[in-house]
């Protein structure tokens, strides 16, 4: 029994989300649509939850991802590097329906990654002199640097590739981004797979995000994989 | 004759050289990885967290998890790699790219960029750009010489909120190539046909040869 209980495999999105709760914190990864948790953003749209603070870095594009529960209005505070090509957050953000805070990215990054990681603070260059550094301790080094703090949440929910039943994963092409870091700053991070493969089968080198920080595991299904802008070579 | 939008993307790219690593921003820059010319040994980052983009893909090989920042499908050279995006953008935030190329609304003579939001109007967020413009060794930004209210985008101080303080080096436009050197705009090449007078720009903000 104790080795069941400790087994990190869910059966879908709604039974690794079953204890997410409204008010919560959750990072969802991706970058625009690509690599996004589809199984489990379906699956908040069907939950009774509201008042959510998301940490995402594009909420959704062109009416999909996030989007889907955006317009439910269940996010209160978003927190996010772009919101182009993103007209029902902007609509939001200007009927002041949504708390939203423009982080740039590489700060959004490692603001993460930061939590994940035990730092309790950094200093950087990026956003000193902006609208960005209002209200943050500013210290020179070689040019003028600003204090972020990390950034933490309840809840993780990432898309990947491949993941082994400890929660080793692996993720294709670009769809890593954001996913890794967040699965290290969740106290709870779901992750949804593709394949669902044995132990061993990702050759150790390989793995992209150890097991140690991945709570939950669901094989998921019916993948659109949307393309956001498809350019071809003409020839 | 005004540059064309390949055109400006070919003078931008006579900037770089030779094995050199270059981000490329969301909207004209885009443009430049396609024109790479064959002996010219460039790798393109792009800050999703890829080393190695070689334009666009041929139909049959799409995939829907390979794209730039700018959400757009690409496909990649030989030695390219994948990455996290903490480890993309320490790659640009250490100073280890070579040449970055942001779009722009506004430059100023003292190298200030405005290019993320016009205040009650759009706003579209800074993406990566606060962090590419404290990156790349040279900040070169691609942008049309005068806005679409037909006033000049290079000025004498940024009306827009920044994006960054003094870390513009060369800014392209359709009618030319500017360094920006002690507070002035230096005219490095104009387009064929242009005159000085024909930019916009007092002559208090042009630095003489």
């Amino acid at each position: 029994m104790a080795t069941q209980n400790k087994s990190k495999i869910f059966s879908n999105a709604r039974e690794a989300l079953s204890d997410f709760k409204s008010g919560m914190s959750l990072m969802s990864g991706g970058f625009g649509l690509c690599g996004i948790p589809e199984n489990c953003i379906d699956a908040l749209t069907e939950m009774d939850v509201k008042d959510l603070t998301v940490i995402s870095n594009n909420i959704g594009n062109s009416g999909r991802g996030l989007v889907k529960i955006l317009v439910q209005h269940k996010i209160k505070k978003a927190f996010c590097s772009y919101v182009g090509g993103n007209p029902d957050l902007e609509k939001q953000m200007f009927a002041k329906e949504i708390d939203v805070e423009l982080v740039p990215q590489g700060t959004f990054s490692e603001r993460i990654r930061a939590s994940g990681m035990g730092i309790r603070g950094f200093f950087t260059p990026t956003g000193a002199g902006t609208l960005v550094a209002e209200g943050k301790e500013e210290r020179m080094f070689d040019r003028p640097c600003i204090l972020e703090m990390p950034l933490h949440a309840d809840f993780a929910i990432i898309k990947a590739q491949k993941a082994d039943p400890y929660g080793n994963v692996w993720f294709k092409e670009t769809a890593r981004n954001f996913s890794p870091l967040m699965a290290m700053a969740a106290k709870v991070t779901v992750v949804e797979v593709e394949e669902f493969v044995e132990l061993g089968d990702i050759p150790p080198e390989d793995v992209h995000l150890a097991g140690i920080f991945v709570q939950r595991i669901f094989k998921g299904k019916n993948y659109k994989n949307d393309i956001e802008f498809l350019k071809v070579k003409e020839d | 004759m005004t540059w064309s939008k390949e055109q400006m993307a070919d003078k931008v790219i006579s900037l770089f050289e030779n094995h050199s690593t270059v981000n490329l921003g969301i909207g004209l820059p885009t443009l430049i990885a396609e024109r790479i010319p064959e002996d010219l040994e460039i790798m393109i980052h792009s800050e999703n967290g890829v080393l190695g983009v070689k334009g666009r893909p041929h139909k049959d090989h799409v995939s829907p998890t390979l794209i730039n920042a700018g959400k757009e499908t690409i496909a990649i050279g030989k030695g390219s790699s994948f990455f996290d995006s903490a480890l993309s953008f320490g790659m640009i935030r250490g100073g280890h790219l070579d040449y970055c190329v942001l779009g722009g609304m506004e430059v100023d003579v003292q190298g200030n960029l405005a290019n993320w939001m016009i205040p009650g109007k759009k706003v579209t967020g800074m993406g990566g750009a606060m962090d590419l413009v404290h990156g790349a060794k040279t900040i070169i930004v691609m942008m049309t010489h005068f806005n679409k209210a037909s006033q000049p985008k290079l000025l004498e101080k940024c009306r827009l909120p920044l994006t960054g303080l003094h870390v513009v080096d060369i800014v392209v436009t359709d009618m030319g190539i500017f360094s920006i050197e002690e507070g002035r705009y230096k005219i490095k090449e104009l387009a064929q046909g242009i005159q000085k007078d024909d930019l916009g720009l007092g002559n208090n903000l042009v630095r003489e040869p």
